[in-house]
This record gives structure tokens, C-alpha cells and sequence, in this order.
């Protein structure tokens, strides 16, 4: 067997010249520039991260062409985590070992972005988070490195439960995928319903496998528990079977539904002319928005790529855009600034002025809501009003008990 | 009561789109005892065909035209893979195929990405069938009403095909012997290349049946896939009715299991393969599996310890893999260790499947428990990381100790199956025993102690811990222990004859493969500072599958060189390349096709036969590999 020995030694070998030169070759850093660096589930989730993509380029030519961060040019490594929090440690210890970025930023699953906001903490650098939802990574799970973009879960759930509660609907059913943020995206919706509406009944709840609904015996199920409201937070390829099994069995009918997200391009654009209508839905209506702020970025956007954005472009070119808010600020790449810096910025964003709150480092980022409607044989929203983060965001006092002490 | 009756009939329009996909992959197994791992990704082609061809064509015709017609076109791909790149590799080692199409199935996600893009595509509801009928209150979509005649419809015609048609008896004849089938004078090529043809056929026809149901994507193939396998088996392999009856189980189970459990979906199926097989060791409808008819190829070539030189060489190597840190960045430190971990793993596959015949589905249970192990150690009891790694391992043992007792009473693809099943339950507790494992928010700060916290001390402590399993399991291989595994191995019926306790044997194997690869999985859990329940995912399970049969299965330590390959590959390829899926499957495909017996087997192979004798040095017998045959 001595064979297979030598030629083992020979893949090592090779192996490990390999890793060295790409390891040196790599390390030549530029005065001039800096380099951030950004994780995302690229291969895994296309639909999403595809027009993420397009939102961060279009921001870093935008800051390049405003003269970059203090004069130095703006750089950004992206990497892709394949939907793996395990691989995306390993490219976040490639971004900051090889490439010697100065932030992370990125993200889109929430284990995957407490998975690199722990990385953050344990290696001492400044991480942006840009799309998990987990409550967990400002609060229970939160540390002085980590901040995030997005509205988080409680937010929206907080947004949603404001509308919920004025519906005259008393029995409440619930369908969420079953992993965490499902889990928790209806139990604070539930809390904060019941709080204002102790009236309310909540009769039934499904909690199919994500991306694996059997869309017709759960539609069944909900339906037997005779609900006057549906509380829905299924997206992706699952909201699409569970609208279908609905919409042909005449679960909708005559019932009052509330659902996360459903209103974003990503989730409601595939559901065409079958998009159930009258569903209460936190999103994105790029189409219907009337600001100035919004315009400018929307013009860019479609001269650029001659597409429409999704909200995951908007939170792509916002990730940036606040990256490079808080280095200019910092004037400076080191940690402890940049963290200084970051607690409390003011800047602009498509949606308005947004701040990033010093108590638990979440961005002030709202969401639109409003109703699901059909025209022209495509989902849209319509009567939606803007949200402003500010206005939802855990209280003080929740923040100082569940967020551990620095 | 409409609404039970309604539930019911749910549950069948489910069970038909089940059965499709399950009867197609049944035969394909039954007659060439390929696991076809691309028969999710045949699915999904059907369905992208189907919508883009549903969109073209109008009016009913149109649209069942396109649906037949995309099931046609799959079809063909399935002959082209089949003519191109499966019949190079019939002769491989058992479940080489399997790598094969495992790299397809990569490749087919990515492409189908670029052809299709990247979003959710609404297919067109069917004709006619967009309604549903009242019963008693209650609605019943036409469209189920047509899948659950379709279902029956389908088993029907199969079973006239096999019944009533001289094709239909060879097929079946093969599937009980094909050695007897081939002596017999039949063309096997063409046999072999219809089955397949006709088992993409009906993966590709339950694909574009979805279309009106769900939306089109790219993660379709691995949704089905392995409910798809678990169906097979608990019907039994080959077994057409069997098939329809897992299905229609599986989905009763699941429609009514809601009501009680709402939780349920995520473990039910695996639940209920564990229990069937634990009763019934072949299926519902499968009959226990011939005897292997050819010597074992690997008797032909006995294994032989290391020589003094060959040991020499191995000290080097492993001196040059210790120089790392003087020369390599921070990055590549890391990287190294994260390859280190996988050996361990790898090679404890490698160590049951190749030594004690036993492929398992599901190894990554035991890494996964390694690492939640340590995580609770660190955590819940904050004991220091020795004491964590030493008494990490352990929950993996007492996993393979429990779950290692039931597997080995069965053999082959059930064997593999139930390891699977036991890997899905530990999966699912992770993700749902939220208190204890935080679900699939895991587990942080799991960081190593500051003594090995730099990325060379860890790196050193991942590569010395490697060496020694490395050196531990191959002794194993040749002391009395290994020779009585291979023993039961190569002929359970003799092993017993003389005196071996066979099933004690095979379970203590298991054992120490699961302690292994526990233990790659508590260093795992060290270098990425937190775990997650996919540390015991089905995908880690099928990247050691990949690695040990890419290095060989029929070689000592193979797996080796598989996992460093394998996974610097994986690295390399995700950080640099847009396409990551489509070059890891090509390349994959490549290899498989360059080295049909895996890389070091193949070698092994190569130098034996003596066309590269320039890296023979003293070999006494230059024996013949391909005696099998």
C-alpha cells in the first residue's frame, strides 16, 4: 500500500502549495482603497440575493462616484455561503485573514447571520447585518459588533398586529414554515394581537416543513378550525401552493388575511393573476411610491440594470450606502470607531432618513404596508402607507432586559 | 365527516404525485442497481420543460401536449446520460453511480438557473380544471380528482407493461437476476438504457404535472428527492405496488398527522421508514436481496499493511503537512484544519463502508452529535475544551451505540436507509427541541480555548488529531478485529460457519466509525465557534458519501485523498467561481468517468495492472484486479 502513500503525499503536497501562493498572492493591499467584505447566499437563493447584488453594485458606483470614502475608493469583496452557516464562517475568515476587509456586512438566513455575528464578536470586527429577521441577533443574541438593516421580525409582526387589530375578525388560525422564523414571527404576533385584542381566539395554527408544504391537506386543516382570520408568514415556492390550494378550495373567502412579506416583488410578483386579494401584507411597492428619495434611486436602479428593483435591492444598496455612511464618519477602519460611529448615524435611504439606534444597533429601516391586489393580471399593492421603523422597535426596557451586557 | 373524507382524498392527489416520481426511481434501482441521486433533478427538468413548452402551446391540447411532450424530451436527456456516462461505470464499486449522478444533480440545479433565471415561475393552471367540486360543504380540486385517477391509472399500465409484454418479463427478470438475465443471452446495454429512459420518464411526467400546483424553481429536485428514496424503500425495492401503497401511506399519514401534530410533516416520513423497516427489514413488498453471485473483487487483491518505506513516506508527508503554518496565511491555516476535520470523517465512513461493507445515508448523525456534545459540555456545563473534546465524542457513541444495534440487522440500500432515518430524527430534534438546542438558531460561541485559539495551534492540534485516527482505524484494518469484519464482509454465510458473531461484529464497527466521526464533528464545532443542525444534515451526510467514494471505496484509506480533494475543491470553487454547483458536478462527472474505480482505487488499479509501473517499486504480485468480472 505504500503507493497509495506516496501518492498521497503528492495531493498534500500539492495541495498545500496551493493554499500557500493564494494565501500570499492575495494578501497586496492598496492604500488607497477600502475593502469591505460581504457574505450571501448567492448560489442558494437566487430570487432574493440576484437583485441584492444589483442594489450594493449600483451603491458602490454611486459612492465611487462621489469621491469614495474620504478620498480612498470603495471596495467590495462578495463571497457565497451556499445557504450553509458553516461555509459562511469559513468566508468570513477568508475576507478577513486573506482579504483584510474592515466590516462584514451581508447575510440573508437568520442562523447563518448569527453565525457570523458571533464570528464578528469572537474576532473583534464590525458586522452589518443585512436581511436575517431573527430577533435574536439585536437582542437575546446581540453583541457591540453586530448591527442590522432590515426591519426585524418584531417589527413587522408589531406593524401587522397595528392593522390586525382593527379587523372585527375574533377567530384567528396561523400557517407558518416551521423553523425559527416562523415560530417566532407568530408568537409575537400573537402576543402583541392579544395585548390589544384580548377578545381574540386564536383556533388553529399548521406549521409545515419549509420549502415542503402539502399544500392541500393544510389548507384542509386550516379551513376545519372555521377561522374568521388567517395569519399567514409562508413565502417563496410554499406562499405560492398554499395561494393555489386556497384560492381553488375557497379558504380566502369571506376571511381576513394578514401575511408577512407577501407584499415584497420577490414573493408576490410569482403569483401573477392568482394573487389573492384584500390580504393585509407588509412589502415593497416600488411602483407607488412617491418620494423624492425614492425616485432618484428608483431612476439609477432602471437606468442602470433596465429592470424594476425587489426589496432585496433596496436593502443591497442601503447595506452599502450605511457601510460607507459609517466609515466616512469613523474616518477611520478601526473596529472601536466604526462601532462609535455606526451607534446613532443619521443618513438617507429610498424609504427616508434612517438611524441606526445605539441600544441594541437596529436600524430604524421601516417596511410599507398595505392591501394585495390584481392589475393587469399582476399582484401588486395597493393603499400602502410607509411605516416608519422608529415608530415599532422593541422598547427600551425589553432591549436592557434581553440583550446581554457588553 | 365530508371533511375526513376530503382530508382523505388530499392525501391521494398527494400519494399520485409521490408515486410518480417513486415508481420511475423503484425501477431504475430494481433492474441496474443504480441509486439515481439526479432522479429529483429529472423532476424538476420536467417541470421547467413542461412550463416553458405550457407557455408556447395553447388551448388543452396545448397544454397536455406540452406536459407529455416535456416528459418525452426529459426522457431523452435520461438516454443521452445514460449512453454517455452511466454505462462507463456499471462495472464500478457498489453506489459509485451514485457520485455520478450526485455531480449531475449539481450541475442541473445551476444550469437550470441560467436558463430559467432565478425567480418562482407560475405555471398555467390546467385547462378546464381550475375549479373544485362541492362535497357536502366541503371543495374538492378537479385537478386532485384527476391526479388521484391518474395515480391508479399509472400502477395500472405498469403493471400490464411488466405483465404483458416480453419487455416487461426481461425487465423483471433482471430485477430479480440480472447475472441469469445477461447469461441468458439479452442485450443488457439496451435493457439497461429503456429502464432508464422509461424511470426519467415518470419523474419527468410527476415534474410537469406540478406545474398547475406549484411554482417552478430551482430547489424542486432536492425537496423530492429523498421523500422519493424513503417511499421506495418502505415499499420495497422494485416493487411498483409496493411503491403506490409507501405513497399512499406516507401521504394519509401526513394529511391526518397534521390535524393532531401540526408539527409533524418535518420527521413523519422518516418516522414511519424506521418503523416499517425495523418490522420488516425489506419493505412492505420487497423480498430479501439474491446473494452476490461474483467474487468480491477485492478478494483477488488482498490489502496489505504499509511497508517500512511506505510508513517513511507517510511520517514525511505528514512532516510537510505540520511546515504549514511557517509558510501559509491565517486563511489557509484555517482551511487546512477544516480539511484535517473531514478526513477523520471521511475515513470513519470509509472505515464501515469499505471494511465492513456497511454504506451508511446517514453519517452525519454522528458528527452532528459530536459537535452538540461539545456544545453543551462548553455551554450548559462550561467544562474547559479538553475535558469538551474528550467527552464530546461520547453522545456520538451512545447515538451509534443505540441507532448502529437496529441498522445492522439489515443490509444494503435498507441498511442505508434506515441510517439515514435515524440521521433525520437527530436532525429533527436539533431543529426542534428549541430549549435545549435553540433550533435552527443553534448554538454560539463555542470558541476554542485560548492555549490552541490561533489558526496554527488549532491547525496542529486538527492535523495531529487526524494522524492518529487515521493511524488507529488503518491498525484496526489489519488486526484479528479487521480481518473478522471483512470477513462478514465478503460472505456473511462463511463468516458465521467458522465461528464469527457477524451482526456483534458489523455493530462494533459501526460504533467506532460513529466515535470518529463524532469526533470530527466536536473539533468541527471548535473551528466554526458555533453548531447548527445542519451539522447533522442530509447534505453532510451525502459530502462523506462523496468523499469516501471518490477516493475509492475499495481501497484501505482512499477516503483520505477523497475528503482532501473533495472538500479543497468545495472551498476553493464557492469562493471563487459564480458557478460553484455546475463546475463542482462537471468536475465530479470528469473524475468519475477518469477514475471509475475512484481516484486512489483507480491508481491502485493502474499500478497493479502494471501500466504505470514507474511507481512500482518492489511489489512482489502483480496481481489481476479485474478477476471479477
Amino acid at each position: 500500500m505504500r503507493r497509495q502513500s506516496g501518492l498521497l503525499g503528492i495531493v498534500l503536497a500539492g495541495l498545500a502549495a496551493a493554499a500557500m501562493t493564494t494565501g500570499a498572492t492575495r494578501a497586496a493591499f492598496a492604500q488607497d482603497e477600502i475593502k469591505i467584505g460581504e457574505i450571501n447566499s448567492y448560489s442558494a437563493l437566487p430570487s432574493f440575493t440576484e437583485p441584492y447584488r444589483k442594489g450594493w453594485q449600483l451603491a458602490v458606483e454611486e459612492v465611487n462616484a462621489a469621491g469614495g470614502i474620504n478620498g480612498k475608493k470603495l471596495v467590495v469583496v462578495s463571497k457565497d455561503d451556499g445557504g450553509k452557516p458553516a461555509d459562511a464562517v469559513t468566508a468570513a475568515n477568508e475576507l478577513v485573514s486573506s482579504e483584510k476587509v474592515v466590516m462584514l456586512t451581508g447575510t440573508f438566513f437568520s442562523h447563518i447571520g448569527l453565525a457570523v455575528s458571533d464570528f464578528a464578536k469572537q474576532k473583534k470586527v464590525f458586522f452589518l447585518a443585512a436581511e436575517p429577521l431573527t430577533d435574536a441577533i439585536t437582542m437575546s443574541k446581540g453583541n457591540r459588533y453586530t448591527f442590522r438593516l432590515r426591519p426585524s421580525n418584531y417589527m413587522q409582526a408589531a406593524m401587522l398586529a397595528d392593522e390586525a387589530a382593527k379587523l372585527p375578525a375574533k377567530r384567528w388560525a396561523t400557517v407558518a414554515p416551521n423553523y425559527e422564523y416562523g415560530q417566532s414571527a407568530v408568537a409575537v404576533f400573537k402576543e402583541l394581537l392579544s395585548k390589544k385584542r384580548p377578545d381574540i381566539q386564536w383556533v388553529g395554527e399548521q406549521w409545515p416543513p419549509q420549502g415542503k408544504i402539502d399544500a392541500g391537506p393544510v389548507v384542509q386543516a386550516l379551513a376545519a378550525t372555521n377561522p374568521e382570520a388567517i395569519l399567514n408568514v409562508e413565502f417563496g415556492p410554499d406562499l405560492v401552493k398554499f395561494v393555489r390550494e386556497g384560492n381553488t378550495r375557497g379558504l380566502f373567502k369571506g376571511k381576513s388575511v394578514v401575511s408577512f412579506l407577501t407584499g415584497e416583488p420577490e414573493y408576490l410578483d410569482p403569483l401573477k393573476d392568482e394573487t389573492p386579494t384584500g390580504w393585509i401584507v407588509t412589502g415593497y411597492p416600488w411602483y407607488d411610491i412617491k418620494s423624492a428619495d425614492h425616485d432618484k434611486f428608483l431612476k439609477a436602479y432602471q437606468a442602470k440594470y433596465k429592470d424594476y428593483p425587489r426589496l432585496g435591492s433596496v436593502v443591497g444598496y442601503e447595506v452599502i450606502k450605511s457601510a460607507a455612511a459609517i466609515l466616512a464618519k469613523a474616518n477611520s477602519t478601526d473596529t472601536d470607531k466604526l462601532i462609535a460611529a455606526a451607534e446613532g448615524i443619521k443618513l438617507g435611504s429610498p424609504f427616508g432618513e434612517i438611524t441606526f439606534r445605539k441600544s441594541d444597533h437596529q436600524a430604524t429601516l421601516g417596511a410599507y404596508v398595505g392591501k394585495t391586489a390584481v392589475k393587469d393580471g399582476k399582484g401588486v399593492m395597493v393603499d400602502s402607507v410607509y411605516r416608519d421603523g422608529k415608530d415599532f422597535l422593541p422598547s427600551e426596557e425589553d432591549v436592557a432586559k434581553e440583550r446581554p451586557k457588553d | 365527516m365530508s371533511f375526513y373524507v376530503v382530508q382523505f382524498l388530499s392525501g391521494l392527489a398527494s400519494a399520485a404525485a409521490l408515486f410518480l416520481v417513486a415508481s420511475g426511481l423503484s425501477i431504475i434501482f430494481g433492474v441496474t442497481r443504480i441509486v439515481n441521486f439526479a432522479h429529483g433533478a429529472f423532476y424538476m427538468l420536467g417541470a421547467y420543460v413542461a412550463f416553458s413548452l405550457t407557455e408556447r402551446l395553447s388551448g388543452t391540447l396545448g397544454f397536455w401536449g406540452g406536459i407529455v411532450l416535456a416528459a418525452v424530451v426529459v426522457a431523452l436527456i435520461g438516454v443521452l446520460v445514460e449512453m454517455l456516462l452511466l454505462r462507463r461505470i456499471y462495472r464500478s464499486p457498489e453506489l459509485f453511480q451514485l457520485l455520478a449522478t450526485f455531480g449531475l444533480t449539481l450541475m442541473v440545479e445551476d444550469l437550470a438557473v441560467l436558463i430559467w433565471g432565478p425567480d418562482d415561475l407560475l405555471g398555467r393552471r390546467a385547462p378546464g380544471l381550475r375549479g373544485a367540486f362541492d362535497f357536502f360543504g366541503q371543495a374538492i380540486p378537479t385537478y386532485d380528482v384527476l391526479l388521484m385517477v391518474l395515480g391508479p391509472v399509472v400502477l395500472g399500465a405498469l403493471w400490464l407493461l411488466f405483465h404483458r409484454t416480453r419487455w416487461g418479463v426481461l425487465v423483471r427478470a433482471a430485477t430479480q437476476d440480472r447475472d441469469m438475465v445477461a447469461a441468458l443471452g439479452v442485450n443488457q446495454k439496451w435493457l439497461f438504457t429503456s429502464v432508464f429512459a422509461l424511470g426519467v420518464f415518470l419523474a419527468a411526467l410527476g415534474g410537469a404535472l406540478q406545474i398547475p400546483r406549484d411554482a417552478v424553481n430551482h430547489t424542486m429536485d432536492l425537496r423530492i428527492i429523498v421523500d422519493v428514496f424513503v417511499v421506495v424503500v418502505i415499499g420495497g425495492l422494485g416493487s411498483i405496488t409496493g411503491a403506490f401503497v409507501a405513497a399512499v401511506l406516507v401521504s394519509e399519514l401526513n394529511a391526518f398527522g397534521i390535524l393532531i401534530f401540526p408539527k409533524i410533516s418535518i420527521i413523519l416520513v422518516f418516522l414511519v421508514m424506521a418503523a416499517v423497516l425495523i418490522v420488516r427489514p425489506w419493505g412492505l413488498f420487497g423480498k430479501p436481496e439474491a446473494a452476490a453471485r461474483q467474487t468480491p473483487g477485492l478478494a483477488v487483491q488482498p490489502w496489505r499493511p504499509l511497508s517500512t518505506q511506505a510508513r517513511l513516506a507517510f511520517i514525511g508527508v505528514l512532516v510537510l503537512a505540520a511546515a504549514l503554518p511557517l509558510l501559509g496565511s491565517n486563511y489557509a491555516l484555517i482551511v487546512g484544519a477544516e480539511i484535517a476535520i473531514f478526513v477523520i470523517f471521511a475515513v470513519s465512513l470509509h472505515f464501515m463502508m469499505s471494511v465492513g461493507g456497511m454504506a451508511s445515508f446517514g453519517h452525519a448523525a454522528y458528527f452532528g452529535l459530536g459537535a452538540y456534545g461539545v456544545a453543551f459540555l462548553a455551554k450548559l456545563a462550561g467544562l474547559p475544551m479538553i475535558a469538551c473534546l474528550l467527552l464530546g465524542p461520547l453522545l456520538g457513541l451512545f447515538g451509534a451505540i443505540i441507532f448502529g444495534w437496529f441498522s445492522v440487522q439489515l443490509s444494503g440500500v435498507y441498511f442505508a436507509m434506515l441510517t439515514l432515518a435515524f440521521a433525520q430524527i437527530v436532525w429533527s430534534i436539533a431543529f426542534q427541541w428549541v430549549d435545549v438546542t435553540g433550533g435552527d438558531n443553534g448554538i454560539l460561541g463555542v470558541w476554542p480555548a485560548a492555549l490552541v485559539a490561533t489558526p496554527a495551534r488549532f491547525y496542529w492540534l486538527s492535523l495531529a488529531i487526524t494522524a492518529l485516527s487515521v493511524v488507529v482505524l488503518r491498525v484496526l484494518v489489519f488486526s484479528p478485529f479487521g480481518y473478522a469484519l471483512r470477513a462478514t464482509r465478503d460472505s456473511g454465510l462463511r463468516s458465521e460457519a467458522v465461528g464469527i458473531n457477524s451482526k456483534r461484529i458489523q455493530w462494533t464497527a459501526f460504533v467506532i466509525a460513529g466515535t470518529f466521526a463524532a469526533l470530527a464533528g466536536a473539533l468541527f464545532a471548535y473551528l466554526k465557534g458555533s453548531v447548527f443542525p445542519d451539522n447533522a444534515g442530509i447534505a453532510l451526510s451525502v459530502d462523506s458519501l462523496v468523499m469516501v467514494l471518490l477516493g475509492g471505496v475499495e481501497t484501505v484509506s482512499g477516503a483520505v485523498v477523497g475528503a482532501i480533494v473533495y472538500k479543497a475543491l468545495s472551498i476553493w470553487l464557492v469562493s471563487y467561481t459564480e458557478l460553484s454547483k455546475l463546475v463542482m458536478g462537471g468536475v465530479i462527472v470528469l473524475l468519475v468517468v477518469m477514475f471509475p474505480k475512484g481516484i486512489v482505487g483507480t491508481f491502485d488499479s493502474l499500478i497493479e495492472s502494471g501500466k504505470l509501473s514507474f511507481l512500482k517499486r518492489g511489489s512482489s504480485r502483480a496481481t489481476q484486479t479485474e478477476g471479477a468480472e
